[in-house]
């Protein structure tokens, strides 16, 4: 029998049901993995040990009374972004190095009552401004098929948990790649919903407009389940969608003959890794077996999307992070001798490096003189973004295409250039302006690094998306891969 | 577009964000390198369209307008850097 950081989802569920294992063993299996390799990964920035063990009983309880639901006894482990009642929730920063969240993020709330068991919070980029998750306060996260790279970011801690077996499933945010990117440079599956999908209450705000959680795992079936209690109208969130949820594990088995999928000509142009190339290519070959069929299609303003992104995102991220001011939670500077001073040092002292530049470009573009410039065109930009995607999924039924130009970089690498680093997220932040669901899928391997294939949908197309990834995943082994160190 | 040291300390006053001496240049190199990238989407003719401030153009939903949120003054300042008799603290405003 495979361990149990093998099995999926399903599988751990029958041993749960059949009393082979208890809830609370699989609890200390997991922490237990945590404990021998994490050290080598940084993917954890709190691990909640009596909690996750509390949990555990009551899921056990639960089970023995033939009231277990799905999720019920199964471990998973929170991105620091989600709010978490009575633990630390630092997103990453020294400004919430203190803060013990009073209330539970939506998200929580719901995956705790699905009775799930809370192995603690994970490692992240800070306030989710990065592509690598160096930019923790708690410093960078790795790539457990490779120590020398980067997870991928900002959800780099999920993304390296899942794939290190150090936990089956995960919770990430996605902003411009932030869940897509990080599944693809650790070889697991990650979806973005469409944006109103998932609540974003008590998920601390970076760009409003563009932010969305969803679920991270090894594959597209665990994910389905995971969505199920993650997904759904939140009356706390005023932008969430009041659109009725699916049972996103219904479709899975659909068949996929008469697919259309569409390739958009602009995502395979210089400056894509062959490799990654390759894989995609061969994964094309793969759904055409399936029935599918491959057609060329066009997002003739990708381009645009990376420029209009670095306005919008920077401007709600000033706004929303105004809010760190250092009077009623958070940072406070030592000895502060007025309020301005109180304000400016807090703020300098709790903030790094890339979060302050970002602050700032937002505080520039949205400053006097400067707003019709910057914010006005950048949000016309957008419309032509989602204008192409709507053109181009009225030609077929999902768009796809790889990740990121690349495998995951060495660390170090991208933190000399910030501008190298953003032009990097060009194939995932399009979506994020358009408010599309997209999926990221592990589809071969570029240099011993994981490639991953990116499934682009129509807005709350999740089921569908899911499908199309369970069916590749029914043919395909690449998802079931880890990485020596860690099996 | 460059942006000069003397911007980088108004807008880092603006963001009330103590910026060292040392650290202005560095800010203005590197923001600058951001707007030059942002100004990429000059290429773009947006003559005519409509701005997107949402990405599926909902509408903003109103709530009933009735009191449901209950007193938590106290949970919710637990974790406040100083506060007394339920006011946050903060170094003296008015002389």
């Amino acid at each position: 029998m495979s361990a149990l950081h093998q099995l999926s989802l399903r599988e751990l569920r029958a041993l749960l049901e059949q009393k082979q294992i208890s809830a609370l063993e699989l609890a200390q299996h997991f922490l237990g993995r945590v404990h021998t390799h994490d050290a080598a990964l940084n993917s954890f920035v709190n691990l909640s040990e009596e909690r996750a063990l509390a949990d555990a009983r009551r899921a056990d309880e639960l089970l023995a009374a033939g009231q277990g639901g799905a999720l019920t006894g199964i471990p998973l482990a929170h991105k620091d972004i989600f709010c978490t009642q009575g633990t630390k929730t630092s997103c990453g920063s020294r400004m919430l190095d203190n803060f013990i969240a009073p209330y539970n993020a939506t998200v929580v709330e719901r995956l705790q009552a699905a009775g799930t068991v809370m192995l603690g919070k994970l490692n992240m980029d800070e306030f989710a401004m990065g592509s690598t998750s160096e930019s923790s306060f708690y410093g960078a996260t790795k790539n457990p098929w490779d120590t020398q790279a980067v997870p991928g970011g900002s959800s780099g801690g999920s993304a390296a948990a899942i794939a290190a077996g150090l936990t089956p499933l995960a919770t990430g945010t996605d902003t411009g790649g932030s869940i897509r990117q990080p599944a693809a440079y650790c070889g697991i599956t990650g979806l973005k919903p469409t944006y109103g999908r998932v609540s974003r209450f008590g998920m601390i705000a970076y760009a409003s407009s563009l932010d969305q959680g969803g679920p991270m795992a090894r594959c597209a079936e665990d994910c389905a389940w995971l969505l199920n209690a993650m997904a759904g109208f939140d009356e706390r969130d005023s932008t969430s969608s009041e659109q009725p949820t699916e049972d996103y594990v219904a479709q899975l088995n659909a068949d996929l003959s008469g697919l259309k999928i569409g390739l958009p000509r602009e995502y395979f142009g210089a400056g894509l890794d062959a490799g990654v190339a390759q894989a995609i290519e061969a994964a094309m070959a793969e759904f055409r077996r399936l029935g599918a069929e491959v057609r060329e299609v066009s997002l003739p303003n990708s381009e645009l999307a990376i420029p209009a992104y670095y306005v919008i995102a920077p401007a709600e991220a000033s706004s929303n992070l105004s809010r760190f001011d250092g009077v009623r939670f958070g940072h406070r500077c030592a000895a502060p001798k007025d309020l301005t001073d109180l304000y400016e040092r807090s703020r300098a002292e709790g903030f790094g490096d890339e979060v302050k530049r970002r602050i700032m470009i937002g505080t520039y573009a949205l400053s006097s003189g400067y707003y019709d410039a910057y914010y006005l065109k950048a949000q016309r930009v957008r419309r032509m973004i989602a204008d192409d995607f709507a053109r181009a999924l009225s030609e077929v039924d999902v768009i796809m295409g790889p990740v990121a130009p690349g495998v995951a970089p060495n660390l170090g690498e991208s933190l000399k250039d910030p501008v190298a680093m953003y032009l990097s997220d060009i194939y995932t932040v399009p979506v994020n302006l358009a408010g599309l669901p997209a999926l990221s899928l592990p589809a071969g391997f570029s240099q011993g690094r994981p490639v991953g294939l990116q499934i682009i949908g129509k807005a709350f197309a999740e089921s569908r998306l899911l499908n199309i990834a369970h069916q590749f995943q029914q043919v395909t082994d690449w998802h079931r891969q880890m990485p020596q160190a860690f099996v | 577009m460059s942006i000069t040291p003397n911007e980088v300390k108004k807008i880092a006053h603006l963001a009330r964000m103590s910026i060292s001496s040392e650290e202005v240049e560095r800010y203005a190199h590197d923001l600058s390198g951001i707007l030059d990238l942002v100004e990429r989407m000059n290429q773009a003719d947006v003559q005519g369209i409509e701005p997107m401030a949402h990405p599926l153009d909902m509408n903003q939903r109103l709530r009933v307008d009735s009191v449901s949120e209950s007193d938590q003054r106290e949970q919710l300042q637990a974790c406040a850097p100083a506060v007394e008799n339920g006011l946050f603290l903060v170094p003296k405003v008015i002389e």
